[in-house]
């Protein structure tokens, strides 16, 4: 059995989600791999990878093309995997849609080449799936697979030419600048919810994540009031993350944002509610007001 | 503008509530918990009535695949705004990969010009449903929907992305699927409620379709999972410094 795994390259580096799902992925078998755009000769390098099919054309992952591609070649694959990404969820289950087979979200953990364990409801039970399909099409957590290193190996390339995109056209990204380590990648994760009460308090959370090379996250509440751009949410619908640490600063700890970080090894919270349902999973609480526990904090680290 | 909007919604477990798994392990508790519309499935409700009160479509069709009770939630999504229903009755519990097989169908018949659809649901949590019908009718797509705007037959589609915003242009027809941000859904004003009751049902039997709603995958179990257990109180920065030094050797 050969596995192919669509590899997202970022300036230069392959994704850490990216190396977790070559890691999953080497579960079945050997493992082909495949990047949209520039970014080859780093996924070529990733240990465990034979192959690597580089499409240097298709520089925006659009789904349509990404997908019809990826359906051409699917035969001479038992699964095709991508990271649980905002990119992994917009192409492999269109991909599904071309092969008439049922995609598997947000994999956790694999028991076989058929038989998979995945959340469902905000990841308040975990399901176990047996896949009928010839080919499997999943998308896997990177918090649950070791990533497998960077540098090591030494993939052949073959080059293939884009599809035309026709139906769908990129217009423009914004992404934002940060010198941050990535939220689902940092070993030290601090958040802020609603509890901060503007976005120039939010701002409150950085000299503590720059004492602690954190990433910054929010709530959505915080989200939507503006606090924070969107790609900070975490939970639900937001990103996953499990980090060494997890502080979270003025949140409640709804369901919706539990499912995104209750997988934390250690978990602070801040909260004047000694009720909020944050306590109920972390390891230390400070029951305070956080406008005096935050700069008490700075200093003491 | 003649555009029909198609919304599939969905009647799922309320979001606030916080389900157990059956002590059988064959899935989780339904009985008597509260249900309601799959919260993405309200905004794309939101999104498609507010293209209708623009002159951006004509019509909104709401349409769900499931039981007999999934009618409220029609009632619901038509109390908000949409014009008419569709009930696809099943009492299965049909996959991603089978309902777009269904609604590709209602789709057809319908010759809906944009269909605008929650991004997940929150009982299955597969965010898919949207992908593989756009595939299978062989539309583009505008997933994670967080703004749109239909102008000269296309459909521009801002879309949340890990690292910010994309924003692509499609052709239509087109699948969008709703991301939390796109807007706020308006509560259905008691009136409005009424004349919904009017609004014209239609219920369609699956069997009619003649579609294969098959499921690919089958459920092994359903656990519980592991619970974290209720840590300690600390009363001040410093001791929270030293615990996590010391005791959790974290930094
Ligand atoms: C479909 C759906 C998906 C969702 N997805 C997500 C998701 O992915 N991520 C997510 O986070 N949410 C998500 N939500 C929203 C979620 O239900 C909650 O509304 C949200 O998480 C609340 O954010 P919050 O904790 O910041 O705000 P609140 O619940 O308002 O909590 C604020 C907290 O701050 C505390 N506080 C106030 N002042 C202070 C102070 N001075 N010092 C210390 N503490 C203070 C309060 O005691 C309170 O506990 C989703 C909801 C739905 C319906
Ligand atoms: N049984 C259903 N009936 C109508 N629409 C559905 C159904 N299941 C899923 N959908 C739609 O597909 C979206 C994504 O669902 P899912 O792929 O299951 O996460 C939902 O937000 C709904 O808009």
């Amino acid at each position: 059995m050969t596995a192919l795994v669509l590899v997202e390259v970022e300036n230069g580096a392959v994704r850490q989600a990216s190396r977790s799902a070559v890691a999953a992925a080497s579960r079945f078998g050997a493992v082909d791999a495949i990047v949209f755009g520039a970014g080859a000769e780093a996924a070529a390098a990733l240990p465990g990878v034979t192959r690597l099919l580089s499409v240097p054309g298709l520089v925006n992952d659009l789904a349509e093309p990404a997908a019809d591609l990826l359906a051409a070649r699917a035969k001479d694959y038992s699964h095709i995997v991508a990271a649980a990404s905002a990119t992994g969820k917009n192409i492999l289950p269109r991909l599904a849609g071309l092969l008439d087979v049922q995609p598997i979200p947000d994999v956790v953990e694999i028991k076989d080449a058929d038989t998979f364990v995945r959340p469902i409801y905000a990841g308040n039970a975990l399901a176990t799936v047996r896949s009928a399909d010839s080919i499997k099409v999943l998308t896997v957590r990177g918090s649950n697979f070791d990533p497998v290193a960077a540098e090591g190996g030494s993939a052949t390339v073959e080059t293939i030419e884009a599809p035309a995109s026709g139906k769908s056209v990129f217009v423009k990204v914004e992404l934002s600048a940060s010198d941050r380590p990535e939220l689902e990648s940092a070993r030290v994760v601090i958040s802020g919810g609603k509890g901060l009460k503007d976005a120039a308090n939010f701002k409150l959370l950085e000299p503590i994540a720059n004492k602690l090379n954190a990433a910054i996250g929010a709530s959505r509440a915080a989200v939507d009031s503006g606090f924070a751009p969107n790609e900070m949410q975490v939970g639900q619908t937001g990103k996953i993350v499990a980090p060494e640490l997890y502080i979270a600063v003025g949140l409640s700890g709804a369901i919706q944002h539990l499912a995104g970080m209750k997988d934390s090894r250690v978990i602070v919270a801040i909260n004047t509610d000694p009720e909020a349902p944050i306590f109920k999973v972390a390891d230390y609480g400070i029951v305070g007001d956080l406008f005096e526990v935050l700069p008490t904090l700075e200093k003491a680290l | 503008m003649t555009m029909k909007v198609l919304v599939p919604v969905k009647r799922v477990v309320d979001y606030n509530v916080k389900v157990r798994v059956a002590a059988d392990g064959s899935g989780v508790e339904t009985q008597g918990v509260k249900m309601s519309m799959n919260p993405f499935d309200e905004i794309a409700v939101e999104e498609a009535v507010r293209l209708r009160e623009k002159g951006a479509a004509k019509e909104v069709v709401v349409v769900t695949v499931g039981a007999q009770v999934a009618q409220d939630v029609l009632r619901t999504a038509m109390a908000m705004g949409a014009d008419r229903a569709i009930l696809v009755r099943t009492d299965d519990t049909l996959e991603p990969r089978a309902v777009a097989n269904v609604l590709k169908a209602i789709a057809t018949r319908e010759e809906a010009g944009l269909i605008c659809m929650g991004k997940q649901a929150i009982d299955d949590d597969m965010n898919a449903t949207g992908q593989i019908l756009a595939a299978k009718l062989g539309w583009p797509q505008g997933t994670f929907a967080s703004a749109v705007t239909i102008a000269d037959g296309r459909i521009e589609v801002s879309r949340e992305i890990d690292g910010g915003t994309e924003v692509v242009s499609l052709t239509l027809p087109a699948v969008v699927t709703a991301d939390l941000r796109l807007n706020e859904p308006r509560y259905a004003s008691l009136p409005n409620i009424m004349k919904a009751r009017k609004k014209p049902l239609e219920t369609v039997e699956i069997d009619s379709l003649g579609v294969d709603t098959a499921s690919r995958l089958t459920v092994v179990s359903v656990a519980e999972p592991l619970e974290r257990k209720e840590g300690v109180k600390v009363n001040s920065a410093a001791e929270l410094v030293e615990k996590l030094k010391t005791e959790a050797k974290v930094i």
